[in-house]
C-alpha cells in the first residue's frame, strides 16, 4: 500500500518535470497580459500578432524549407550509406563504422564552427545553402545508425531470395531490401526533421543575411524579453513536432502489429 | 536411367585460402529427389550455392542441362531455393511472394494468375493468399516457399535445411507432403540437410558428404545396408562397428576375427585384401539376436544400460572380447542391468567395411 502510495508519487513527479514547463507555455500563449507572471485572461491576440510578423512567418517558411529539403537529402545519403557500410567489404571498414559516431557525439558548437570555418575556406556565401547542407551534414549519421539497426543477415537473405528469382539489383534494392529496412529508414527521417526543426547552434554558425530560421529568431527575440508570441509560436512548433512524431509512431506501431519482422 | 540435369565437374571452393570443397564431381538426373547429406560445415550449403550461383565457384565447372553455367549470374538460371529460414518477403502478402519471380521475369498478368493459382492448389494454400508470412504457421510459411520456387518451372529446386525449423510432427508431415509435391511437379529436388531420419524418407538418392567430399552416394537402402565407411555406416542409423582384423585370405573369401579369437566371419574377397589388414564390421543394432542361453557361435555379455524408447527397447551391453554393444529389441524383452546374456551375430548382417581406399 504504501510503496504504491510512494510509486505514484514519484511518477507524478516525472511526469510534472517533464511536461509542466511546456503546459505553462502553451497556456500562457493564451495570456491577455504581456508579461509571463500573472494569467489575466484567454485571448488568441497572441497568434493574431504571430501572424502578421511577417519576419517571424518567413523564419518558419525557411525553417520548413530546410528541414524539407535536409531531410530528404540526408535520408537518402544515409539509408544508401548505411546499407553499403553493411554490404560491402573495404579497407578500414570497422573504423569507419565507428567514425559515424563521431558527429553524433562531439559538441554541436565544433560541428558548427568546422562548417563555418570549410564555407569560408571555401568561399561559400552563408545563406540557405549553406544552412541547407550544414542540417545535411548533421542528419546523416542519425540516419546511417537507425537504418542501420534494420539490417541484419536476414536482410542479406531476402536479397538472395529476390536475385535467385530473378530480380535485378535495382528491382531487388527498391521491392526488397528497401521495404524490410523502411522502419529504420522512417525512424532516421523522423529524427532528422525534428534536430534540423529545431537545430539552433550549427545554424547560428551557419545563416546569413535573409536567411533566419525560426529557433533563431526566437533566440534572438528572447534576448529583449520572452513575449507571448512567441510562446504561441513555440505552440505551433510543439504541435508541428508533435504530429509529425505521431504519424511516424503510428506508422512503427502499425508495422509491428503486422508483425513485419524487421 | 534419366539424363543428367546438373553435372557438378571436380569444383572447388576456396575461403580465404582454404578448401571448404575440394574436386568434387557429381551428377544429378532429371526428376530424382537427391539429397546432400552431413554434419554442419562438411559444405554441403556450399554445393548447394555454387548451382544456384550465389557462390561462385574457385574451381571446376558446373553444367545445368549441358550448359555450362559456372559463370552465369544467379537471376538468370532456371534453378530456384528455398531458403532454410524461407527467407518469405515479410512486408509481401502470400500471392505478392509466390508471384515474385514470375513479376521480375515480365510474364504477361494473366499467366502469372494462371501459374500462381494452379501452384498455391499444389501447395494447398488456397484462402490464405492475402496473409503475410507473419500471420502464417511455420508449415504454412514453408508451403509459400516451395510455391514460390515451383512457380518458377525452375529445371532444378534446391532446398537448404527447408524443414529443420519445423516441429517434429510437422516436420514428418512435410516431407511425405514434399516428397509428393516432387513426384507431382516432376522437378529435380537438391535437398540439403543433416537429418538422416529426412534423407532417409525422402530421397532417391543420397549424396553423404564430409570435409567438402564425397563419402558414398548411393540409394538410401544401399547406403544403410552396405555403407562404403565407416563414417557413412554412422551417420545414417544407428550403428556397432567392430574393428577387426583379416586373419586368412583364402582363393575367394576372407576370413575375418574380432580382437578376441571368438567368432570367425567369412566374407568374399576384394583383389586388395590381404592377410592382416585391419577391417572394420558394421552390424546393426535391431539385427542381433539376444539369447539367454548359451547358442552356437555366440558371444556372452552382461546388460549396461537399458534405455526404453516407445517401440524399442535399446540395451547397451559390454560383451567379451571388450566391445560395447548396441542392440534394439522390441519392446517386449524382459532384460534387467547387469543380467548376463548371450549374443548371435549373424554373418549375413554382418557388413565389413575396408574404407574409401579399398573402393572397387
Amino acid at each position: 500500500m504504501k510503496n504504491k502510495t510512494l510509486k505514484n508519487i514519484f511518477i507524478a513527479l516525472v511526469f510534472i518535470f517533464l511536461f509542466l514547463p511546456i503546459i505553462i507555455l502553451v497556456i500562457y500563449s493564451f495570456n491577455t497580459s504581456k508579461m509571463n507572471i500573472i494569467f489575466e485572461g484567454f485571448t488568441f491576440e497572441w497568434y493574431k500578432t504571430m501572424l502578421t510578423n511577417t519576419d517571424l512567418l518567413e523564419a518558419f517558411a525557411n525553417t520548413l524549407i530546410i528541414a524539407i529539403t535536409s531531410t530528404i537529402a540526408s535520408t537518402i545519403i544515409g539509408t544508401i550509406g548505411a546499407v553499403g557500410l553493411y554490404k560491402y567489404n573495404f579497407p578500414f571498414k570497422g573504423l569507419i563504422n565507428k567514425l559515424i559516431y563521431i558527429p553524433i557525439v562531439i559538441p554541436e558548437i565544433v560541428l558548427g564552427i568546422s562548417l563555418l570555418s570549410i564555407y569560408t575556406l571555401m568561399k561559400l556565401e552563408l545563406g540557405m545553402p549553406t544552412l541547407i547542407l550544414s542540417h545535411i551534414a548533421f542528419s546523416i549519421p542519425f540516419v546511417i545508425v537507425s537504418v542501420r539497426s534494420n539490417l541484419s543477415p536476414l536482410i542479406t537473405t531476402y536479397e538472395e531470395a529476390a536475385q535467385d528469382l530473378g530480380a535485378n539489383p535495382l528491382n531487388t534494392f527498391f521491392k526488397v531490401t528497401l521495404p524490410a529496412i523502411m522502419p529504420g529508414v522512417i525512424s532516421g527521417a523522423t529524427l532528422s526533421f525534428t534536430l534540423s526543426l529545431d537545430d539552433v547552434v550549427i545554424s547560428y554558425f551557419t545563416a546569413g543575411p535573409g536567411s533566419n530560421t525560426l529557433p533563431l529568431k526566437i533566440y534572438s527575440m528572447i534576448k529583449t524579453g520572452i513575449t507571448p508570441d512567441v510562446n504561441a509560436l513555440s505552440t505551433i512548433m510543439l504541435l508541428v513536432t508533435t504530429a509529425i512524431i505521431t504519424v511516424s509512431a503510428i506508422y512503427q506501431s502499425r508495422n509491428i502489429a503486422e508483425g513485419g519482422k524487421s | 536411367m534419366n539424363k543428367v540435369l546438373v553435372r557438378l565437374e571436380n569444383i572447388s571452393k576456396k575461403y580465404n585460402d582454404k578448401y571448404v570443397i575440394k574436386n568434387l564431381s557429381l551428377d544429378v538426373y532429371e526428376g530424382e529427389f537427391l539429397t546432400l547429406l552431413g554434419s554442419s560445415g562438411c559444405g554441403k550449403t556450399t554445393i548447394l550455392r555454387m548451382i544456384s550461383g550465389l557462390e561462385h565457384v574457385t574451381e571446376g565447372k558446373i553444367y545445368i542441362d549441358d550448359v555450362d553455367v559456372t559463370e552465369v549470374d544467379p537471376t538468370k538460371r532456371e534453378v530456384n531455393t528455398i531458403f532454410q529460414n524461407f527467407a518469405l518477403f515479410p512486408h509481401m502478402n502470400t500471392w505478392d511472394n509466390i508471384s515474385f519471380g514470375l513479376r521480375m521475369k515480365k510474364i504477361p498478368s494473366e499467366e502469372i494468375e494462371k501459374r500462381v493459382k494452379k501452384v498455391i492448389k499444389l501447395v494447398k494454400l488456397e484462402g490464405f493468399e492475402d496473409r503475410l508470412p507473419s500471420q502464417l504457421s511455420g508449415g504454412q510459411q514453408q508451403r509459400v516457399a516451395i510455391a514460390r520456387g515451383i512457380v518458377m518451372n525452375p529445371k532444378v529446386l534446391l532446398l537448404d535445411e527447408s524443414l529443420c525449423s519445423l516441429d517434429l510432427k510437422l516436420k514428418r508431415k512435410m516431407q511425405l507432403e514434399l516428397k509428393k509435391i516432387q513426384k507431382q511437379s516432376g522437378i529435380t529436388f537438391i535437398y540439403v540437410t543433416h537429418d538422416q531420419d529426412e534423407a532417409l524418407t525422402m530421397s532417391d538418392r543420397i549424396v553423404i558428404i564430409e570435409k567438402g567430399q564425397i563419402e558414398q552416394n548411393d540409394t538410401p537402402q544401399n547406403i544403410y545396408r552396405n555403407p562404403k565407411t565407416v563414417f557413412a555406416a554412422d551417420f545414417i542409423g544407428e550403428s556397432n562397428i567392430i574393428p577387426s582384423i583379416i586373419k586368412e585370405v583364402l582363393e575367394d573369401s576372407i576370413k575375418v576375427i574380432t580382437n578376441e579369437d571368438k567368432i570367425p566371419f567369412i566374407f568374399s574377397k576384394y583383389e586388395s585384401d590381404k592377410k592382416n589388414d585391419k577391417i572394420n564390421l558394421l552390424i546393426r543394432p535391431e539385427n542381433i539376436k539376444l539369447s539367454k542361453n548359451e547358442l552356437k557361435n555366440s558371444i556372452k555379455g552382461v546388460v549396461k544400460d537399458v534405455v526404453y524408447d516407445g517401440s524399442v527397447t535399446k540395451l547397451f551391453i559390454d560383451t567379451e572380447g571388450d566391445l560395447n554393444l548396441k542392440v534394439n529389441t522390441n519392446g517386449n524383452i524382459d532384460i534387467k542391468e547387469e543380467e548376463e546374456i548371450y549374443l548371435k551375430l549373424d554373418e549375413e548382417f554382418v557388413v565389413p567395411i575396408r574404407g574409401k581406399q579399398n573402393e572397387k
